[in-house]
């Protein structure tokens, strides 16, 4: 019988033949937490009885969630985090890096084929490198950090084939939302999603990460997306000193649950509406809904590619006076090429406020909470009521395109109107 | 484990770990208690002052603790002493958060349960038993795997007695 990718990693990592359904322990290439999650993994370890964590190069934390830190309480917890990882001497990247899953992306130490784990339900991201990445909660991660091992259930595949040919205006946050609208919250639940046909081969390392980081929206425990020459291209640039590739394709006979085809060469922008992120409709549906607040960032739309669409789309034109636009840069790396190319400038000068690179407001734990009854449009994977640190505020999530255009017009707009 | 009883309090689907225990709580502290009386408030605001320690369930639809992996949700659902969250079905992270704190997880059709039903659950067993209505329900097993780590009380225990995972006794 032959294997699905997940199947294959798996059965790599733990020296077992894995196959759907059974239960195997796996050798981890690489585990780590957020300010989220971080403070509670600590507290296992120490209670596990660890004492020095697996692999020094293999562990890596992150502020980003609450940075840089908004009250006493959880500048103690990050003063924990950056405690520990100096005294087991692992890397932690601080409130000037970014958020953990672009600061992976860009310099994770392990290549296409490897098994990581991280203490954030986005983790699914590096699928697009190759990577069976899977999100876990904190106790989870310090059995990892300690052992650098970890069960798993080794989960049903999903074939996701993707035909056709976007239109102009038409992104792969548009597609990935679409998915979700058509299999639901839980259409996923405990599966791996492999993505493959056209649509994938002719999106760039961006945007395939887009599309990987919201099959958590479907329940998916990881998506995954064969190496390509701008796989390793992302590689060569990005880890150059990450290990060989060694990409996993899935057999020809792999046993799937399921092979979904899409043809979306007619696919309009999408749009997700309040409280659910399967709550999914054309941009036309909801067209002309005023917004009090536009937001471009996080692990989902944060990257260059997705700062470049809204400065181009932003040139000559202002933000509408009664909006609020806010943009954070996903990583340092970002930050610093979007200033490099004016991109930064074109936004600041149209009227957006840019903030540090971090998840920024997706999570409602500081900057840019907004008030009762406001709406707000944003580039961000989750809509959930509360999300935004208001239970009385309406989120609607969009491509970079729709929020940019949107937070010229002042209400929701189809970005193919402006470009 | 002994037998698990008590009270039903009844929620829809999907409610996620925004729902269970707000973002804005989770970052500042690691003090259970604090959060836990914080608990589903966005829903029920009064809902940690309803309930009775170790005499009550949460009973709810499809998809229960969907979104983020903050184990913030379970442990505070087992600091308000919930006996165990029965539901149609869990989202993937939030099952095995569970499970790792020693939380009980309970897969089986929950339509039949009404707020305030009497339930009484035997995981040995795999049943449940619905007293008000007086019917009695299979309840799917679990691995062995998950079996053991609940039955030391959770992760923390399991992996300080056993040194790591062991899949064979
Ligand atoms: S940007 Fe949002 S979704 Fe991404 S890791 Fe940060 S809080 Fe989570």
């Amino acid at each position: 019988m032959g294997k699905t990718i997940a199947e294959k990693i798996l059965g790599s990592h733990s020296g077992k033949e894995a196959q759907a359904g059974e239960i195997v322990v796996a050798q981890v290439d690489f585990a780590f937490a957020q300010d989220g999650t971080a403070p509670l993994a600590i507290e296992s370890f120490r209670k596990m009885g660890g004492k020095e964590v697996f692999h020094r190069d293999k562990v890596a934390f992150v502020i980003d969630h609450n940075s840089p830190s908004s009250k006493p309480g959880v500048s103690s917890l990050h003063r924990l985090m950056r405690e520990f990882s100096r005294e087991k001497g692992f890397p932690l990247y601080d409130i000037t890096e970014g958020i953990c899953h672009q600061v992976m992306v860009e310099r994770l130490p392990v290549s296409a084929g490897g098994l990581l784990v991280g203490a954030d339900s986005h983790t699914s991201t590096y699928g697009a490198l190759n990577c069976l990445s899977i999100g876990v909660g904190s106790t989870d991660l310090a059995a990892s950090l300690i052992s650098g091992r970890l069960w798993f259930k080794v989960p049903e595949t999903l074939k996701v084939i993707l035909n056709g040919k976007l239109s102009p205006g038409v992104y792969s946050k548009d597609v990935i939302l679409y998915l979700i609208g058509q299999l639901g919250a839980e259409g996923a639940n405990y599966k791996s999603i492999e993505f493959e046909g056209s649509i994938v081969d002719n999106l760039s390392m961006e945007a395939r990460f887009t599309i990987c980081n919201m099959v958590a929206e479907m329940g998916a425990e990881s998506g995954i997306m064969n190496v390509d020459e701008k796989t390793l291209e992302w590689m060569r640039k990005y880890n150059p000193s990450a290990s060989h590739p060694q990409p996993v394709r899935a057999d020809d006979d792999a046993n799937y649950e399921n092979i979904l085809e899409y043809d979306l060469s007619s696919l309009e922008p999408q749009v997700a509406k309040p409280h659910r992120v399967d709550n999914v409709v054309p941009v036309s549906e909801v067209a002309g809904l005023r917004i009090d607040q536009a937001f471009l960032g996080t692990c989902t739309n944060g990257r260059l590619e997705d700062l470049r669409i809204a400065a181009r789309l932003l040139e000559g034109r202002e933000v509408h006076p009664e909006v609020r636009f806010i943009v954070v840069p996903a990583s340092r790396q970002v930050s610093l090429e979007a200033m490099k190319e004016g991109v930064i400038g074109l936004l600041i000068r149209a009227g957006a406020a840019v903030l540090n690179p971090g998840c920024g407001p997706c999570v409602g734990t500081h900057a840019g909470v907004p008030a009762d009854g406001e709406v707000v449009l944003s580039t961000a994977n989750r809509n959930f009521k509360g999300r935004m640190g208001n239970p009385n505020a309406s989120i609607y999530l969009a491509s970079p395109t729709t929020v940019a255009a949107s937070a010229v017009k002042g209400e929701i707009t189809d970005g193919r109107e402006l470009q | 484990m002994n037998k698990l009883r008590g009270r039903a309090y009844k929620f829809g689907d999907d409610i996620n770990t925004d729902l269970i225990i707000s973002g804005k709580y989770k970052f500042s502290t690691l003090d259970m208690k604090e959060l836990a009386k914080h608990l589903l408030e966005d829903i029920d605001p009064a809902f940690s002052q309803k309930i009775k320690p170790g005499k009550s369930f949460i009973v709810a639809g499809r998809n229960f603790g969907c979104g983020s992996s903050r184990e913030q949700a379970p442990l505070a659902i087992k600091e308000s002493e919930i006996c165990a969250v029965v539901a149609k079905s869990f989202a993937r992270i939030f099952y095995r958060n569970c499970i790792n704190v020693g939380l009980p997880v309970i897969e089986c059709d929950t339509d039949g349960i009404e707020e305030g039903d009497c339930l009484e659950v035997s995981l040995e067993k795999g049943t449940l038993r619905n007293e008000t209505k007086e019917v009695e329900e299979k309840i799917s097993s679990l691995p062995q795997v998950m079996i053991d780590i609940i039955s030391e009380g959770g992760l923390v225990e399991y992996f300080r007695k056993r040194g790591g995972f062991k899949l064979e006794p």
